[in-house]
């Protein structure tokens, strides 16, 4: 009888993996950037030049904008277009895929554009030519001198479609322009689309202007002025030029920032030596009290959801970083690492928060979670700070001065970019030397 | 007594019997499962029907036809040439042919710009293989000695029975996969990155059918990165054949599940 109960059990399993499909596990893979290729776009012959645009060279350079913010982020390899076999207008209406994948191109940019009726119409593809099928499609039409824009539009879709993750090349960075010798530094407000082209002056220079910030719902932009030598947070409309004080009060006000929603702004105000932090609602004007201590309590800045606060302060004796509910209650200490904590940011995304540490008289740019556990050192300098997120929550803007000899010589002050795991980091080209930068959300969401 | 130990045995054989019966046959059905949509059916977005194929064609065929006749002359003549043949060509243009003509003659030029991987990177790369072969080396041994003790083993059973694929053909197909998987690099660190895809082979390791098990969760909101996971994982598979697969037993391996998961990878 045992034996046949066995022999039951045992012909069951033995039937069990005769069925049983072969399943092998892949857990490794490459880490290199993807390789892409941007195919010019083409030029419909029926194009008329626009005022000073060439449409002839148009696709080219469009091409050419899209190449470099893929290169620019570290995820994408970028092939050279000597290597392209297929002509443009071709490869737009039907890729020969084989030739691609001869390239080792695993994705596939194609496109045409028509400037017309001064109109420019844009169409692109993406291609996946592994799978020999496309992946996405758009057009565009819009104004022919928006065409870096419609560039960093079609980068933005591309990006979202191979990643997952937003985009973040149809932005702006606001920054703090600064020229002259060190002791007597001329500081503006300038804007500039991300990749460093279109840079435009906001101030003239007679005030020295400090911590320009987005609101990341809008346009406006507020930032720190000392005009009349009195240092007090304004609010600029980049659209209209306009601009006000914030807030009727008797005292310095510095670092500030807006709420999530845009409807806020959080700062801080200090009198007496002692400084804390404040709300001011943009509408109806109701200024809030957010922290009461003695000691100096600044840089506050919003989680995304608005339900809590980072801020830097010496309670401890030491500045560390702290969080707190958004209306003051349940502060809590969050780094107890060596050195000193500072310029907290809560990412976009909410799950990280960037700060500025210094420690044995270097400078360090890292993240960590909320709760302060995980801390992670992006980058050591001579002297760096003010990270400043990219609207996906990707990428640091911070900028790093260099050491000057005697008289200031050799100082330069210039804005970097580095990605959150560390890698990619690079100089963000200006005009001039820059501080302070401040990065917009998207500007066509 | 015997009477009634009589009729226990008798309904525990049937419903063992039953058991082995049925069970096989539930599992196989779900590997099976009807309504799972192939990759090339994913919908791409609204704007994407931009009417070419009719119009299209033609001009291809034309183009097609030209191209074959470039290639076999071996020097493509630049478009702007064509046109206007009796122009004289400007200092600048000179310049642009010539450089495109030298370019041309070293097509080995594209080898560098097709991955830009450190020399670090790729002694590692050397290194995972060399590895990968001595425990292949040593697994061999070891199902050598073990045959010889006619013993059955954990890892045997794992073998002959769970994937039908010796240990060392079913890392050699590992290996090669590794190569091949570009994993993407904006993927959350907290999430199930489990991506299931199930393979019809030809003999020669080819790929006849592929499919993502869990296909439905790619179009779930907030699960948008396992979209781009499992595109990342069908590239892998179809840049990699032919697969690396054994020279017999075919019935066994036509039918080849692969489970790819970067966690591992992401979190170092």
């Amino acid at each position: 009888m045992k034996k046949i109960i066995i022999f039951f059990i045992y012909s069951l399993f033995s039937f069990e993996f005769a069925n049983a499909l072969i399943s092998v596990d892949i857990t490794r893979g490459n880490l290199d950037p993807l390789p892409i290729a941007v195919s010019p776009l083409h030029v419909d012959p029926k194009s008329v030049n626009y005022k000073d645009i060439k449409v002839k060279q148009l696709g080219e350079k469009i091409s050419k904008i899209v190449e470099t913010n893929f290169k620019n982020t570290g995820l994408f390899n970028p092939l050279k277009k000597d290597a392209f076999v297929q002509k443009p207008d071709i490869a737009h209406l039907k890729p020969r895929f084989e030739d691609w994948r001869l390239i080792k191109a695993q994705a596939l940019v194609t496109g045409k554009l028509l400037v017309k009726d001064e109109k420019l119409k844009v169409e692109f593809r993406l291609w996946d030519t592994t799978a020999s099928k496309e992946m996405i499609a758009l057009a565009f039409t819009t104004t022919p001198s928006n065409w870096r824009r419609v560039a960093h539009i079609i980068s933005d879709k591309i990006y979202e479609r191979l990643t997952g993750e937003e985009g973040y090349f149809d932005t702006r960075v606001i920054y703090v322009s600064e020229e002259g010798p060190k002791d007597r530094r001329i500081k503006k407000l300038a804007i500039m689309d991300q990749d460093g082209a279109n840079t435009k002056y906001l101030t003239l220079g007679n005030e020295l202007v400090l911590t320009p910030r987005f609101n990341p719902a809008n346009q406006l932009v507020t930032y720190l002025s000392y005009f009349r030598n009195l240092p007090r947070v304004y609010l600029l409309d980049i659209e209209t030029g306009m601009q006000e004080v914030v807030g009727n009060f008797p005292g310095m006000t510095f670092a500030p920032r807006f709420s999530p929603d845009g409807k806020k702004i959080i700062m801080s105000f200090a009198k007496d030596g002692n400084s804390d932090i404040y709300t001011m609602d943009l509408e109806s004007r109701i200024v809030e009290r957010i922290t009461e201590h003695s000691s100096i309590d600044t840089s506050p800045s919003f989680s995304p959801d608005g339900k809590f606060i980072c801020f830097n302060s010496d309670r401890s004796g030491l500045q560390q970083i702290y969080v707190m509910k958004s209306d003051g209650t349940n502060v809590k200490r969050i780094t107890f690492g060596k050195g000193l904590y500072g310029t907290p940011v809560w990412s976009p995304r909410g799950d990280l928060i960037a700060f500025t540490k210094v420690h044995k008289g270097r400078f360090y740019i890292g993240v960590m979670r909320t709760d302060g556990t995980g801390e992670r050192l992006l980058t050591e300098n001579f002297y760096q700070e003010a990270p400043s997120w990219s609207p996906n929550g990707r990428v640091l803007i911070f900028y790093r001065e260099t050491k000057s000899g005697e008289g200031g010589k050799g100082f330069t002050a210039k804005l970097w970019s580095i990605d959150i795991t560390g890698y990619n980091e690079r100089r963000i080209p200006t005009e001039t030397d820059a501080s302070d930068p401040s990065w917009s959300s998207l500007l066509s969401k | 007594m015997t009477k009634s130990f009589f009729y226990s045995i008798s309904f525990h054989v049937g419903l063992i019997f039953l058991t082995a019966l049925t069970l096989p046959f539930m599992t196989r059905q779900a590997i099976d499962l009807p309504p799972i949509v192939s990759v090339e059916l994913i919908q791409i977005s609204d704007k994407t029907n931009i009417p070419y194929a009719p119009k299209a064609r033609k001009v291809i065929e034309k183009v097609k036809e030209e191209e074959k006749r470039v290639v076999s002359e071996q020097a493509p003549p630049s478009a702007k040439a064509k046109e206007k043949p009796d122009r004289i060509p400007l200092p600048n243009e000179n310049k642009e042919k010539k450089e495109i003509i030298k370019k041309k003659q070293n097509p080995e030029e594209i080898k560098p710009q097709i991955r830009q991987s450190s020399e670090f990177e790729k002694k590692e790369i050397i290194d995972t293989n060399q590895i990968a072969a001595l425990i292949d080396k040593a697994k061999k041994q070891e199902a050598v000695t073990e045959k010889k003790s006619s013993k059955i083993t954990q890892s045997n059973v794992k073998n002959s029975f769970a994937t039908g694929l010796s240990l060392s053909q079913e890392d050699a197909l590992r290996a090669q996969i590794f190569g091949c998987w570009s994993i993407p690099l904006g993927l959350p660190y907290d999430e199930d990155l489990l991506v299931r895809i199930k393979l019809k082979l030809k003999k020669d390791g080819t790929i006849l059918k592929s499919e993502i098990l869990d296909h439905e969760r790619m179009n779930k909101p907030g699960q948008k990165f396992y979209k781009i996971l499992a595109e990342s994982a069908l590239r892998a598979v179809r840049l990699c054949q032919p697969l690396k697969v054994p020279p017999t037993g075919y019935e066994k391996w036509k039918d080849l599940q692969l489970n790819f998961n970067p966690t591992e990878m992401l979190k170092g």
